[in-house]
């Protein structure tokens, strides 16, 4: 245990949960020569995981965190400290109580024991609690409290027995080498550390830590606030550290919770308290820890007053006192997601990192997977470091971000809900007209995106029933009829989308042909001037991403993909570019401006401003031109996301506004729309059945399942394709379908619909689980405004996969009969694709 | 009866202390405030004599409007009322904080409020400078009592025990009288939660108590200095029940068992 080596193959720094955990799972995947080290003393150091509370609830709106918990608490109890109460999340509200709905029908999509009881039942559960001003709880068995500090130690020990790790406490980081872009050494107070291999496990420190390597990690450590009061007279009698279920009083954005003979009251309901990780104090400074600050107690007198509502029995008596009170400081994000990954400036260099005690075993289990052979088993493309872009990385955003998310930690935030704070951070060129046009923005990585146009409302009367009008209050949050009016518009007409959010860059260089073949899984020998969709494996067959590819010469491809995930992916791109330079990849993504044109009249249109041929044998389907269009030089690609003739346009971003300008002027003949990426990303590429990444495609999956394989396979080898064969020549375990719903009226009388994750049943409410284990739910959901339905589309175990099979799906406590119309990625749209090919 | 405690506000440290840039003062950044662990057991025993006796329990301080923090918690505990003397933040040493206390305490007089007992804590928990409480009782030319330990009021007369060697000095004197009292007094209780509710919602009495005349004041503070860090020394007895041997010969060595 004593003395730092000079050499290890990885260090870990932080033995709080995570690095605890990583240090585990790193020796179980056969790493050795592991050193674990931290400035604190040894078992607690003074992080987070020190003042935690310790209790998982397990239910998360994300899949991907609630896979990482219910992971966590497998190995909770493997290790023998997890205690079993139960939880209780309670409703003073009846917007919480159809939040429960909601959350009930999550819990069933990830298959998550749990149930709605009545006021009654939660006296009976928690016999303090005032049952009189609750409307009902959500309440899961399985939730329970965990012993961190004691579960750190038993993985540290696990760890040592197996010989692959030395523990260095006490231990302070002053410096991280890194060398051509690769970290090299760790310096410490006690020496230096010679590795090719750092996980920053720091929790609140992390961002400090990781700058010392000329990295990044965006969180920042805020306050929560907690007092634990006591000795509570109902507790005297009970055994061990808790009997009775938590209570987390969603309302007041509070929990109370027995700890032994004591009651702890959290709350994420004070104003945000960020603090700047360069202001934490240090051991010696602290009073209590670094990481519990003194309270503030005007923070907390609302909290008070609400806690004393739900459990007066205990806090009204005047015999229990406040023994403890801290304002402990845990990590945001400006995503409310951790981050974890290598981070993208400094190879070696992996961030594990703003992980709470309830998921951090099961991160730290992927992560370490990750980082032995790339392919965790639970995807963690939501919580991957290189999601962020440049502008996230700034303390302005980390700071906004993360305040405004803060008291949302209980809050019902609706599945397209808009942050309200640092807007306008990245804005098309051709933002200025869409504002004149009424758009209504969503941001997508730091874009403003029109998601529907004001100017559009007077569609609604020329389309009347067909836009299928939303009663309830709940869908029609966030969207408008308008956007169904466009798709309607577009499908009869003509309309131009804004896709100034695209990520695109240039792969460029003698090897650039060969190192895509390697990379992608469909075929880029190609001629020039030919696009490619293809999807992207990793070594076990598990879809990375999806995207366009144009070959534009010999040794130029430009790559085509999302927003959202475009940085992830440019990082999987250059993270794979051979050692030699034959290869480089040129981010060009805040440099050319695109606007598609897409609808019966596209050709019309943009024939109208270019001398150039764009008949269909000139101009085929698959294909891209250079074009020139009222005096701007473009490159067009001929594809449709919406299933429509049409093609993506680009641009030098400094030129978009011409180019937006000359199509609308030339469009007004054909009845332009201004179309949003409501048509764009939901309603247009479902009635296509086209699969997006993150919701159909993800690690989960695979390309057989997705019904994405193509006849053959190309003969070059590429990342996953071993995998991939076997995939192939294996019967699915599931097949994504597209389903439409039969009838969407609800016992009382409004039509409802689905927005995503809720789980399918047969019609009698059996839910649908594959041979996998892997629940069906909806991946996808959108209106149809074409052929008047509104659609899903799931993941289907093979026996239910039949087209005209009776399914159901639950939303909000009922259930709703559904069809399913078509099995596989034929669209149910335009099934042969006429309209893409006229 | 009527019993005025009198408190500091002081930096609640835990860890190694620092100072500020120009070392006049303890960098409090990252700490709490709180009062003497002496104060809290004047404040405790002054709401047990209250409960015992029957009358009114008061609060004074001086020092800067975050002091009232520490009026309520005192509150909170149980403390009737609170009267906060309001400085600028700057600090007054003895001398002066005592003639400030005594104004106070003869404004009170002159508006009808007499206290029959006075208590402080022993010594402020940062200067040390064990005066205050002294200063009070010769201006006021009451009896006073320090290093107390143990007090009884009985028949307007308080009869107070001090540690001395092995036994005790008892002392009784009558009311009205000042008392410093020592921690270990009392188990001082846990403020409630609605003791906390209570106490917030209680008014502070606010007093600006007049500056001190120049020529009036004691010594100056030029700047702090801490002393030199002890080293601490862990050593590791061992683990597992093989350690018990070892730690039962250091309990033996420290007094906490017998041999």
């Amino acid at each position: 245990m004593s003395g730092l080596p000079d050499r290890a193959r990885v260090v870990v720094i932080g033995a709080g949960i995570v690095g605890n955990s990583m240090a585990y799972h790193l020796a179980r995947l056969g790493w050795r020569e592991i050193v674990l080290i931290d400035k604190g003393a040894l078992p607690n150091p003074g992080g987070s995981t020190g003042h935690a509370s310790n209790f998982i609830f397990t239910t998360d709106h994300s899949k991907e965190m609630t896979a990482f918990t219910l992971d966590s608490v497998r190995q909770y109890k493997e290790l023998g400290v997890f205690t079993q109460s139960g939880g209780i999340e309670v409703a003073r509200t009846p917007e919480r109580m159809e939040e429960f709905k909601r959350r009930l029908a999550s819990a069933h999509s990830w298959g998550i024991d749990a149930e709605l009881i009545d006021p009654a039942r939660i006296k009976e559960l928690v016999p303090y609690i005032e049952a009189s001003i609750l409307l009902g709880g959500f309440y899961t068995p399985g939730v329970g409290v965990v012993d961190s500090l004691r579960a750190g130690t038993l993985m540290r020990e696990a760890a040592t027995a197996m010989g692959a790790l030395t523990i260095s406490a006490q231990t302070e980081v002053t410096g991280i080498d890194v060398a051509d872009g690769h970290v090299t050494a760790v310096r410490t107070d006690k020496g230096t550390i010679e590795t090719g291999t750092v996980v920053i496990a720091c929790g609140i420190w992390s961002p400090r830590i990781a700058r010392m390597a000329g990295a990044t990690i965006p969180l920042t450590p805020a306050v929560h606030q907690m007092i634990s009061v006591g000795p509570v007279p109902a507790f005297a009698d009970t055994v061990g550290e808790i009997t009775f279920p938590i209570v987390r009083d969603m309302d007041t954005n509070m929990y109370e919770r027995q700890h032994g003979g004591d009651l702890e009251v959290g709350s994420y309901a004070h104003r945000p308290i960020l603090m700047s990780p360069d202001e934490i104090p240090s051991i010696a400074e602290s009073a209590q820890s670094p990481s519990e600050l003194p309270f503030t107690d005007d923070d907390f007198d609302l909290q008070m007053e609400q806690a004393l509502e739900l459990v007066p029995e205990i806090l009204r008596d005047e015999r229990v006192g406040v023994r403890y009170a801290i304002n402990g400081l845990l990590s945001l994000t400006p995503d409310g997601m951790p981050i974890l990954g290598e981070t993208t400036e400094v190879h070696g260099l992996w961030s594990v990192a703003a992980v709470w005690i309830k998921e951090a075993p099961g991160i730290a289990k992927a992560v370490a997977e990750w980082m032995t052979h790339g392919t965790p088993e639970i995807d963690p493309h939501s919580s991957d470091i290189a999601r962020f872009y440049d502008h996230h990385r700034v303390a302005a955003h980390i700071d906004a971000r993360s305040a405004e998310g803060f008291n949302k930690t209980y809050g019902i935030v609706h599945p397209m809900e808009q942050w309200a704070s640092n807007r306008d951070v990245r804005l098309s060129p051709a933002n200025i007209r869409q504002r004149e046009l009424g758009a209504v923005f969503f941001e997508a990585a730091g874009w403003e995106r029109p998601f529907w146009y004001g100017s559009n409302e007077h569609l609604l009367a020329e389309y009347g029933e067909r836009v299928m009008p939303r009663a309830a209050e709940w869908e029609s949050r966030w969207w408008s009829p308008i956007v169904n009016a466009e798709h309607l518009a577009m499908r009869d007409r003509v309309g131009m989308v804004d896709l100034a959010a695209f990520a695109i860059f240039d792969v460029l260089g003698p090897g650039a042909m060969d190192y895509l073949q390697g990379l992608v899984v469909n075929q880029v020998d190609v001629k020039n001037g030919r696009v490619i969709y293809t999807p992207l494996l990793n070594t076990a067959g598990g879809i990375v991403a999806d995207l366009t590819i144009i070959r534009l010469g010999r040794d130029h491809f430009r790559v085509v993909t999302g927003g959202g995930l475009g940085m992830r992916d440019k990082k999987w791109f250059t993270d794979h570019l051979p050692p030699d330079g034959a290869v480089q990849v040129h981010d060009l993504t805040s440099s050319l401006y695109t606007v598609g044109v897409w609808g019966p009249r596209a050709r019309d249109l943009v024939q109208s401003v270019t001398s150039t041929d764009l008949s269909n044998a000139a101009f085929p389907f698959g294909t891209a031109q250079t074009v020139e269009i009222g005096g701007v030089r473009t490159l067009m690609s001929r594809i449709s996301y919406v299933g429509e003739l049409g093609w993506e346009i680009y641009a030098p971003m400094e030129q978009g506004l011409r180019l937006w300008d000359t199509l609308w002027a030339a469009g007004q003949p054909f009845g332009v729309v201004p179309v949003g990426i409501g048509v764009y990303a939901t309603t247009g590429r479902l009635e296509k059945g086209y699969r997006a990444h993150g919701n159909e495609l993800e690690l989960d999956f695979n390309l057989v399942e997705a019904g994405m394989t193509r006849p053959t396979v190309k003969d070059a080898e590429f990342v996953g394709k071993a995998a991939y064969l076997a995939q192939r020549a294996t019967p699915p375990a599931a097949i994504l379908c597209t389903l439409t719903v039969d009838d969407p009226t609800s016992s009382t009388g409004i039509r409802r619909y689905m927005l995503g994750r809720e789980p399918i049943t047969t019609p009698d409410g059996t839910f649908l689980v594959d041979a996998r284990g892997r629940r069906s739910y909806v991946t996808s959901a959108g209106s149809a405004p074409s052929i008047g339905k509104h659609v899903l589309m799931a993941y289907l175990p093979p026996e239910y996969a039949v087209e005209g099979t009776k399914l159901a799906v639950e939303f909000f406590g009922e259930r709703y009969p559904v069809t399913v119309a078509v099995v596989g990625s034929t669209p149910i749209f335009d099934p042969e694709n006429a309209r893409i090919r006229a | 009866m009527n019993v005025l405690v009198c408190v500091k506000r002081v930096p609640e440290t835990g860890g190694r202390v620092t100072l500020t840039a120009d070392a006049r003062d303890i960098d409090t950044r990252y700490l709490g405030f709180t009062v003497s662990p002496h104060e809290e057991c004047a404040a405790e025993e002054a709401v047990r004599l209250i409960e015992a006796n029957g009358g009114s329990s008061t609060v004074l301080t001086l020092g800067p409007e975050a002091a009232s923090d520490q009026l309520r918690a005192a509150m909170a505990i149980g403390i009737d009322r609170a009267i906060l003397l309001e400085t600028d933040g700057q600090d007054w040493d003895p001398v002066a904080t005592a003639a400030a206390i005594v104004a106070a305490i003869q404004a009170e007089a002159a508006a009808g409020v007499s206290y029959d007992l006075l208590l402080f804590g022993n010594e402020a928990a940062d200067s040390g400078d064990f005066q205050v409480g002294i200063r009070v009782a010769l201006a006021l030319g009451l009896p006073c009592i320090s290093g107390v330990k143990s007090l009884e009021i009985n028949d307007g007369v308080a009869t107070a025990r001090r540690e001395a060697g092995g036994g005790w000095d008892v002392f009784e004197v009558p009311l009205p009288a000042v008392v410093a009292v020592r921690e270990g007094i009392n188990l001082p209780r846990y403020p409630s939660v609605p003791g906390r509710l209570r106490a917030k919602k209680k008014e502070i009495e606010r007093i600006v108590p007049t500056a001190p005349a120049a020529g009036l004041t004691g010594p100056a503070k030029i700047r702090l200095r801490l002393p030199a860090e002890t080293e601490g020394r862990v050593e590791v007895l061992g683990t597992g029940a093989e350690a018990a041997p070892a730690v039962v010969d250091v309990l033996v060595r420290i007094g906490i068992l017998s041999a």
